[in-house]
């Protein structure tokens, strides 16, 4: 099994616990004595707080106190959450503090913190905290927050712009100066909520007597959560521990850190007690993190064949109230835009806005489907308005195969140059056209024409940089009684660590994934980690394991030989066994070379002999990996109803080697699911007074299993040269192109009517106001 | 709100016996008062669909009743699915052959919903499969993995029958 492990559809090993509710996640910890956590949060956007009175809600049944800033050490009461990620361009960091007492920004902004018996209760009590609010202005639109008169969204500032980039190569401004052709596009782009099932939740535990606390909480990041609770409460980094348990879904969210996971294990350890906290729906809707509007102002400059001169604009990202992630993602919007596609000249002056929101960060796909929104856009406008075919204009502007690695100027997030490493991007359109037989399009469109039903088609290429850094390591152990553990940092949210890593654990070390243990996310059991986000697990973790087990092999077959008697190229291992080729009754086990590395009480270690059975790896890559692909996606619209139905949804995908195809499917499959619910149905509302509209999946609506079509995915496997694997990321790359392709359709579907759909998301009401006003325009 | 009354539930086969506050939540009775975990709470007001759990044989939210007004009643959840503590039933060893689940929240009411689904629906098409999970949110699986082992369920389930 060992040899075959790589590339192979091996069943998921997490499956039989969480098939039979055996599998534990944060809430279904129940420990003794634990109190219960409920939150009292802004009702308002922006509001100054005159006063919290907390003595009703203190006299409730069952509530041991209600925690202000007043409660917390002195040296707590104004620490801010760590900057986590600067970059010069950043004029206005603000971050959170752990309970706000002065100025509230957003609504959501935790104000106090009621503990109590039971989760009833505590909300019981929440409700009875009563705030004396002073309402201030409210930033919502963040293009009104960039206005010159616009209200600032911390009074102490005076402006809403917290940072501003310009990036770009050539010289686009005179190229589009004698350009032939010049096509533009306003792009309205709403990237949503990353709205994993299980909401965010966070147990503490304390042991005064050890002055330790374990931390368990949902989160993809344990070891970012950890240094920045030591870093923000200025503990010993050895008094705690964080442990992400079963994680119910994570999609970016849950990569960030939040005040509460300070906030709870520093209050365990103030009042004794265990401390459970589960976010409710409306929470996570008002307090974590998500992704909002991004304004773009796109042109593209190109010669009468459709070939790319230039591509300029400007963007407006809203970032929310604080900034725990920085400008990562509009700066990956604003990279990602070139995609597959020689662009000789380049520029993009991004705007960032501060607003009275919940702070945006990444979710799934991380500013590149906006991105590839208005790349897709321009080139359709482009292939429109000269008559070109869509497919055509962008085979005419791909990057050739031949001229990987393709640098061209931009700076990725990674800090690197972008180097595209590999790719055959004309082969994943070719590919991505023939699954969703393109060419015969024109006889279904004219069969569907007679029919009176309104059918389209689009395209969307994307290249994203993934497996980014700094690093991520792993522990390969043999046990002395022969069993195997794999020990690496960043959880499990979902996308089978233990299958993936356990194979690539059993290759070099010949035994079969099936007995190899994988623990994953605790601080507790490997020395440094990061986290399971930016599509790095694969890349980072995967090559770890990798390079750990490859030395747990050598040390093997070194003591083996001893042991044998035999030169160490005469030996292989399978089944657990170490045997002399050819000679298989020769042989030792694993089991034995652990012990024998284990030693004898008071005798000496052979020489050179290393004690444990064991390795530990971190790789860390030299730059991202550019995953890439093709979305082509065939729709029908009811113009009466502005229904769109999928009847078509073909991806070519190239995350570089597969590791276990049938996890990898199933990536780009969910993937593409959220691209799909971004596109048609995802709205997170805010009226004019930056309240929250859309608290409720009544309100936000999800995709769910009528809207999802099969996705078809052929995978094209350009391996990387920049690790030993040849892996890149798979997580997103379905969610990226997604929304191009599904706009693209529509409008296309569309076409008739003449209507330019820049905006996303196309929801119905949306398509038949347009589709009435186009109507109207021609009689 | 401290109204307190006597619940008897039989879960599984077990019955549990507490008294509870009238206002406490079906889902929370099932969770924290039997320490039965494996039934999710994505939501809290009926729409993702994650505590879904078989009441006397027919789904219910959980997080939409109140503990008293399942008294005397019989429930199903994702720990009573299976034979035994080494085999897996038909449906559940379904989804781990199509990749039905990535991070498993959802999969408790997903499970419930198809067992009721294809006890009443033995042959169905894979439509009708999409339109009983409508009210089942997977924020992971695109949907596919669990609509194919739904059908795959189906044929397991029709053989076993037919056995």
């Amino acid at each position: 099994m060992g040899a075959k492990a790589m590339g192979a559809r091996v069943r998921r090993m997490e499956d039989p616990a969480l098939l039979t509710g055996r599998a534990v996640f944060t809430d279904d910890i129940h420990l003794p004595g634990m109190l219960e956590a409920a939150f009292v949060r802004s009702a308002h956007a922006h509001a100054r707080i005159r006063g919290v009175d907390a003595s009703a809600a203190e006299a409730m049944p069952g509530v041991v106190k209600v925690v202000t800033t007043a409660d917390l050490p002195a040296d707590l009461r104004s620490v801010r959450v760590p900057f986590q990620v600067p970059n010069p361009a950043i004029t206005q960091p603000f971050q959170q503090r752990l309970l706000e007492d002065e100025e509230v920004c957003f609504v959501g902004e935790p104000i106090a913190m009621v503990l109590a018996d039971t989760r009833y209760r505590a909300e019981d009590a929440a409700a009875a905290v009563a705030i004396d609010y002073e309402i201030l202005p409210a930033a919502s639109d963040c293009r009104d927050a960039l206005a010159d008169d616009a209200k600032p969204c911390h009074a102490e500032s005076d402006n809403n712009l917290c940072a501003e980039f310009k990036l770009g190569y050539g010289d686009a401004a005179s190229v589009f100066a004698g350009a032939e052709h010049v096509f533009e596009v306003s792009l309205w782009s709403h990237r949503g909520a990353g709205l994993a099932i299980e909401n965010r939740a966070i147990v503490a535990e304390p042991d005064t007597l050890r002055d330790v606390v374990t931390l368990w909480s949902a989160t993809q990041s344990p070891f970012l959560v950890k240094q920045n609770v030591v870093d923000m409460l200025d503990w010993p980094a050895d008094r705690l521990r964080v442990i992400a348990p079963e994680v119910g879904g994570g999609f970016g969210p849950k990569t960030v850190y939040y005040v509460e996971e300070a906030l709870i294990p520093l209050c365990a350890m103030m009042f004794d007690r265990p401390i459970k906290w589960v976010e409710d729906r409306r929470e996570n809707f008002v307090a974590t993190n998500q992704e909002r509007d991004q304004y773009w102002d796109m042109a593209l400059a190109c010669d009468g064949d459709g070939k790319i001169l230039a591509v300029r604009g400007t963007m407006i990202h809203d970032t929310g109230a604080y900034m725990p992630w920085g400008i990562i993602s509009p700066y990956i919007s604003a990279t990602t835009v070139p995609g597959p596609y020689v662009v000789p000249a380049y520029e993009l002056t991004t705007r960032v806005a501060l607003t009275n929101k919940v702070a945006v960060t990444p979710v799934r796909g991380a500013g590149r489907p906006q991105a590839v929104f208005a790349m897709e856009r321009l080139l359709d406008r482009a292939a429109d308005g000269l008559g070109i075919d869509r497919a055509e204009i962008r085979r005419r502007n791909f990057i050739p195969t031949e001229a990987m690695p393709y640098s061209f100027g931009l700076i990725f997030r990674d800090g690197q140059p972008m180097t595209y490493d590999s790719g055959d991007y004309p082969r994943c359109q070719a590919e991505a056209l023939a699954l969703a037989d393109y060419d015969g399009f024109a006889d279904r469109r004219a069969k569907a024409v007679v029919e009176g039903r309104h059918i389209g088609i689009g395209i969307a290429n994307f290249v994203e940089g993934t497996g980014l850094g700094p690093f991520e390591g792993a522990t390969v152990r043999v046990h002395a009684n022969g069993k195997v553990t794999v020990y690496t940092g960043g959880g499990d949210s979902g996308q089978g660590h233990w299958t993936t890593l356990a194979q690539l654990c059993a290759e070099p070390l010949g035994v079969d994934p099936q007995d190899i243990a994988v623990e994953v996310g605790d601080t507790g059991k490997i020395a440094n980690g990061i986290g399971t986000f930016a599509s790095r697990i694969a890349v980072n973790a995967g090559n770890s394991v990798h390079l750990a087990a490859t030395s747990v092999r050598e040390k093997a077959i070194k003591i083996a030989s001893h042991l044998l008697e035999a030169a160490e190229e005469d030996l292989d291992i399978e089944d657990g066994r170490i045997f002399v080729k050819g000679v298989p009754e020769v042989s030792t086990t694993l089991r034995d070379v652990a012990r024998a590395v284990r030693g004898m009480p008071g005798f000496s270690l052979p020489g050179g002999v290393e004690p444990g059975l064991e390795s530990t790896e971190y790789f860390s890559p030299p730059q991202a990996a550019y995953c890439n692909g093709t979305a082509v996606v065939e729709v029908e619209v009811d113009p009466e109803t502005g229904d769109v139905e999928i009847l078509k949804f073909a991806m070519a995908h190239d995350s570089g080697n597969l590791i276990n195809p049938f996890i990898v499917d199933g990536q780009v499959q969910g993937a593409c699911a959220h691209g799909i619910g971004n596109t048609l149905l995802e709205w997170m509302g805010y009226d004019d007074d930056a309240q929250p509209l859309t608290t409720t999946f009544a309100d936000y609506l999800l995709p769910g299993a009528p809207d999802v079509p099969r996705v078809d995915v052929v995978h094209v496997e350009s391996p990387t040269p920049n690790n030993p694997l040849g892996v890149k990321g798979a997580g997103e790359g379905g969610t990226i192109p997604a929304l191009a392709a599904i706009v693209a359709a529509v409008e296309d579907a569309l076409g008739p009517f003449g209507i330019a759909l820049d905006d996303v998301p196309i929801m119905p009401g949306r398509l038949t106001e347009l589709i009435d006003d186009a109507r109207a325009r021609t009689g | 709100m401290a109204d307190r009354r006597r619940v008897s539930v039989t879960i599984n086969g077990d019955t549990y016996e507490r008294e509870v506050e009238t206002r406490l939540l079906l889902s929370d009775f099932i969770r924290h008062e039997c320490e039965l975990t494996g039934t999710h709470v994505g939501c809290e007001h009926g729409v993702c669909g994650a505590c879904t759990i078989l009441l006397d044989g027919i789904t219910a939210r959980s997080c939409l009743m109140l503990a008293v007004q399942a008294d005397g009643h019989e429930l199903l959840t994702i720990e009573g699915i299976a034979p035994n503590e080494e085999e897996l039933h038909p449906l559940q060893q379904a989804f781990m052959d199509n990749h039905g689940l990535q991070c498993g929240y959802c999969t408790p009411g997903m499970l419930t919903t198809l067992l009721e689904f294809l006890r009443d629906n033995p042959n169905p098409t894979e439509k009708e499969v999409r339109v009983a999970i409508s009210g089942n949110l997977c924020r992971c699986t695109g949907y596919q993995g669990i609509v194919d082992a739904a059908l795959d369920a189906a044929g397991r389930l029709r053989g076993e029958a037919e056995a």
